[in-house]
């Protein structure tokens, strides 16, 4: 099955982050995404630009409303995803479990729709 | 209850959960096994009690549930569903009729009903259903909401496990201990709905009694599980005090005044028992320990309040929450005195502030040290409470304080 791992976590911190840490967690997620490639698991996977660069677009009454920043401001943000392709849920969240921001963060696995 | 309608609830009882868990791992479809199994038990209540049950009623209905379930996909399927539907027949033929030869499945049954990928509603509804065999109303009632709100409950349950791919099967060793830890959350979430009810009528009893047949049934599928067998000593040390928990009008009857004759003594030679093998102490055990300082004695005055206010002490450490504090709190209460037991309320105040059952035994402590703010306590009690039988208790403490 297929599913979208979508990383959550307060990306303030992420930019008190000193560029040793910032270079050993990128180590970290580079290693994860080699072993999920490796297995043919990967389908996709970035980091996002911080909120500060988010741009959220409406449609109303046929009419566009675009506005600075991201649908929604919360304590934790969408910094990066995983698209996997893996046996079950069980699967998807041990994966979750091992991505470093699930420990100061969140993951939220989301399976895809079988496509028609 | 004539014989044949004996015999049909005993066998939809004890073969369910083995019958429809078959179906499942064959077919993968939770709603399909669940309603062949229910066409099965519908035919058995039909056909039995003319033609008499027949003499392997459990493999009757496994044959039936098998053929009914072939039935479905036959008729249901179209269009490009056509080609699954046609490997899940097969697959369902090739299972044979011998129900006692097909796997037990009842094990990944559980740890999918429990999966905590589901909230904790549904795997209390879904293992009520799917492994204990309960209907729905039967569940609905139990937990006191609407037939139809259960049964949107279960088929939103199903569709989670279907749409997320929560997987049909046993956790590999390194996540089972976890696992299981989940599933015997649910059994005892189930058991403590039925002996502490949250509304209205203090005991529901069918619901302990199905707990303990799925602690039994846990214990039997991953045996030497120690906290496995200490759920199951906690469950049945406790129910066996369900006679006298209560008196003819209802009312709740605390354990020191209870009639000790009432309790049922096989059931607590049972607990007992299990509770002697040698185990590393996990919470279920340690509350066991506790129940059996209760089941031991055979007068309340005879209660070692010392030996159950250090397993208490125990159990904070294991499971620190401002409720077992409370607890700790009264049992120490017991051992040492009502000011001893105070003191160790205070700092609990403001985690429990909404807590009924903190206001009760503060309350409780204040008037057995004489001191006039009981009633103020007894009063907060009453607002929070929401059992009818705990609230009768309070008012009849609160009119008994002197003036």
């Amino acid at each position: 099955m297929k599913y979208l791992l979508l990383i959550y976590a307060d990306e303030r911190e992420w930019e008190n982050t000193s560029p040793e840490g910032r270079q050993a967690m990128y180590e970290e997620y580079g290693a994860l995404m080699r072993e999920a490639a490796d297995k043919g698991q990967m389908l996709g996977g970035d980091e996002l630009a911080p909120t500060s660069s988010a741009t959220t677009v409406r449609v109303a009454n046929g009419e566009r409303l675009v506005t600075d920043g991201p649908f929604a401001e919360t304590k934790e943000q969408l910094g990066g995803y995983f698209l996997l392709d893996v046996d079950d849920l069980d699967a998807a969240i041990d994966f979750a479990a091992r991505i470093p921001a699930a420990r100061n963060g969140s993951v939220e696995i989301r399976p895809l729709v079988d496509g028609p | 209850m004539t014989s044949v309608d004996a015999v049909v609830d005993r066998v939809f009882r004890d073969e369910t959960g083995k019958g429809v868990a078959a179906l499942i791992r064959v077919t993968g479809d939770f709603t399909l096994a669940e309603e062949a199994w229910q066409d099965a038990c519908e035919q058995a209540l039909r056909t039995w009690p003319a033609r008499g049950v027949p003499d392997n009623p459990a493999a009757w209905l496994f044959r039936t549930a098998r053929n009914r379930a072939i039935d479905r996909l036959r008729r249901d399927q179209v269009g490009r569903e056509k080609t699954a539907a046609a490997a899940r027949i097969a697959a369902l033929e090739a299972m044979g009729d011998d129900m006692h030869e097909i796997q037990d499945d009842r094990l990944r049954l559980l740890c999918t009903c429990c999966h905590p990928a589901l909230s904790l509603d549904a795997r209390v509804a879904l293992t009520l259903r799917t492994v204990a065999g309960l209907t729905t109303r039967q569940i609905a009632r139990a937990f006191l909401v609407p037939e139809p709100t259960l049964a949107q409950r279960l088929s939103r349950a199903k569709r989670k496990i279907r749409e997320a791919g929560i997987p049909f099967r046993v956790p590999p060793r390194e996540t089972l201990p976890e696992r299981l830890d989940g599933v015997r959350a649910v059994l005892y979430l189930v058991f403590n709905e039925g002996y502490a009810s949250t509304e209205g009528d203090l005991l529901r009893s069918e619901l302990c009694d199905e707990a303990i047949r799925l602690a039994r049934l846990l214990d039997t599928l991953v045996p030497n599980e120690p906290e496995t067998a200490g759920l199951l000593a906690l469950m049945l040390l406790q129910h066996a005090r369900r006679d006298a928990r209560t008196d003819d009008a209802g009312d709740l009857v605390l354990l020191e005044d209870q009639d000790r004759s009432r309790w049922d003594h096989a059931m607590i030679d049972e607990g007992l028992a299990l509770l002697e093998e040698r185990a590393p102490a996990g919470p279920y055990r340690v509350q066991a320990a506790i129940a059996a300082c209760h089941a031991a004695a055979p007068r309340a005055e005879d209660t070692d309040w010392p030996q159950i206010a250090s397993l208490y002490g125990r159990l904070l450490e294991l499971q620190p929450s401002p409720v077992v504090a409370l607890n700790r709190a009264v049992a120490v209460a017991m051992a040492d005195g009502p000011d001893a037991g105070l003191r160790l309320l205070e700092p609990l105040a403001e985690d429990l502030d909404r807590y009924h059952l903190y206001h009760a035994a503060r309350a409780d402590l204040l008037r057995r040290g004489g001191r006039s703010e009981a009633a103020d306590a007894y009063r907060r009690a009453l607002d929070l409470v929401t059992n009818d039988a705990e609230r009768r208790y309070l008012r009849a403490r609160l009119a008994s304080l002197p003036a």
